[in-house]
């Protein structure tokens, strides 16, 4: 019989991200969420940021694709971090219910990757295409992106709901393509100071040089505030 | 039946954070073969399902709930469990339970699991375990766990054929006898198994269509459900 052990042991799991160290008391990496409507631009600004930070930052990815391993698959042919760096959920066809109600898989897998590659500085959790309604539980991450793009109707962030109006931080992608689907950019900055208050929203085209610049930047000022024991939220700063 | 009623229903919700909303119990393979197409042939899926890996899953949560050793019982679970695919699904879900527990029912021997079988023990045997620290008894777990049995498959053809889904909830509703036989069979073993510290008591009803389906589908490039 093991029951009713008297021994206090080390615990391996944490029960969510609340707390910020690890079971050997270093501070555990900074975990930030991703999510937002299929197409908009998920995976490649996940493989930009790993493009622009992995030569200084020590960084890991978790996919949690619908169907397919597709996302997972995207990244490691593009060979933006060696396979060990990733790892992909399966969701059971709900990617909101794996980064929101129920977020023990993803919870597994952030663990699973940091124990494997040792000490991590970022986690990047990717959701699955989902809807305007997405967001991450605040036990599974520290702060989250939604990305929205520009070619999928410029009422998005008019239209709001809780992806656009809570994420620490909107992206609008694929500014390159505004002129071409007649998207007034100007009214999704007003429509998203609108919706979001004090909020940050950054425009992004990655196909330019260094576009996901203004993403890497505020990932990078979160990190900072995350080592300093400091708020990461930018709500809370 | 306890009289902690809520605790039980709070542990047999769907709804409960342990990660089984990405499992179809054997669903998803059998839907792709055209063995479940309607509520019909969905109920008769449920109905082998309950009988076999139902009652051996019952049996072993009930086992646990009662304080046999989890980690004999555990070796019982893979004894019963051929198939690689199967035996990495019950673990990895038994992992997903017991952060859940943790955090729900803290208990000195749920935290006793996680340290010394980081890899996890089979899901039944956590779920006994977690009845266990709610305050539940073994027919309560094994009620339990006979049910989620049938609701992931369910569940999950509700998603993949677009089944009406008051037709699966009323699949569900005709098999409560039968979950309540099985509940109670389930019951009685663990009842022997504790009174003689032989896991041999514990029901083998195995269903090999599930298993090679279920090693087969780990397999499948493009899939909805984890298993």
């Amino acid at each position: 019989m093991h029951l009713d052990h008297p021994e206090t042991f080390p615990h391996r799991h944490t029960w969510s991200s609340a707390a910020p160290t690890l079971p050997d008391g270093t501070r555990r990496a900074l975990r930030i969420g991703l999510g937002g409507p299929v197409g908009s631009g998920k995976t490649a600004t996940v493989a930009a940021l790993c493009r622009a930070l992995r030569d200084r930052l020590s960084i890991a990815v978790v996919t949690n694709d619908i169907y397919t391993r597709e996302d997972a698959d995207f990244l490691l042919r593009n060979a933006v971090l060696p396979p060990e760096r990733i790892a992909a959920v399966e969701t059971g066809a709900c990617p909101h219910t794996a980064i929101r109600d129920d977020i023990s898989a993803n919870l597994e897998a952030v663990e699973e990757l940091e124990e494997r590659t040792g000490p991590l500085d970022l986690v990047l959790v990717e959701s699955g295409g989902d809807n305007l309604t997405a967001t991450f539980s605040t036990g599974l991450v520290d702060a989250q992106v939604f990305v929205i793009d520009v070619a999928a109707g410029d009422d998005i962030p008019r239209k709001g709901g809780p992806g656009v109006t809570t994420a620490d931080l909107l992206v609008v992608n694929k500014t390159d393509l505004a002129p071409y689907v007649g998207s007034d950019l100007d009214g999704m900055a007003r429509d998203a100071k609108a919706q979001r208050g004090d909020l940050p929203v950054a425009f992004t085209s990655l196909r330019g040089e260094d576009g996901v610049r203004p993403v890497a930047d505020w990932v990078l000022e979160r990190l900072a505030a995350w080592t300093a024991g400091r708020p990461v939220r930018a709500a809370a700063v | 039946m306890s009289t902690r009623r809520t605790a039980l229903l709070l542990l047999a919700d769907g709804r409960f954070p342990a990660g089984a909303h990405a499992h179809s119990g054997g669903a998803e393979a059998a839907v792709r073969a055209g063995r479940i197409d309607g509520p019909a042939t969905l109920a008769a899926f449920c109905r082998g399902r309950l009988h076999t890996t139902g009652l051996v899953a019952a049996a072993l949560a009930a086992a646990a709930c009662a304080g046999c050793d989890p980690y004999a019982l555990d070796a019982a679970a893979d004894a019963r469990t051929p198939t690689p695919a199967l035996r990495d699904t019950a673990r990895k879900l038994g992992r997903q339970l017991l952060r859940a527990a943790r955090a729900t029912w803290p208990a000195p021997e749920l935290h006793a699991v996680a340290a010394t079988r980081p890899r996890g023990l089979h899901q039944p045997v956590v779920l006994g375990l977690t009845a266990r620290a709610a305050g539940l008894t073994p027919h309560d777990v094994a009620q339990a766990a006979a049910y989620d049995t049938v609701s992931s498959p369910a569940t999950a053809a509700v998603r993949l054929l677009s089944l009406d889904p008051f037709d699966a909830t009323a699949v569900l509703a005709g098999l409560a006898d039968a979950m309540d036989a099985v509940a109670a069979q389930a019951t009685a073993a663990a009842e022997a198994v504790l009174a003689t510290g032989s896991t041999d008591h514990l029901p083998a009803a195995s269903a090999p269509l599930l298993d090679i389906t279920a090693q087969q589908h780990a397999a499948w490039p493009v899939r909805l459900f984890a298993s």
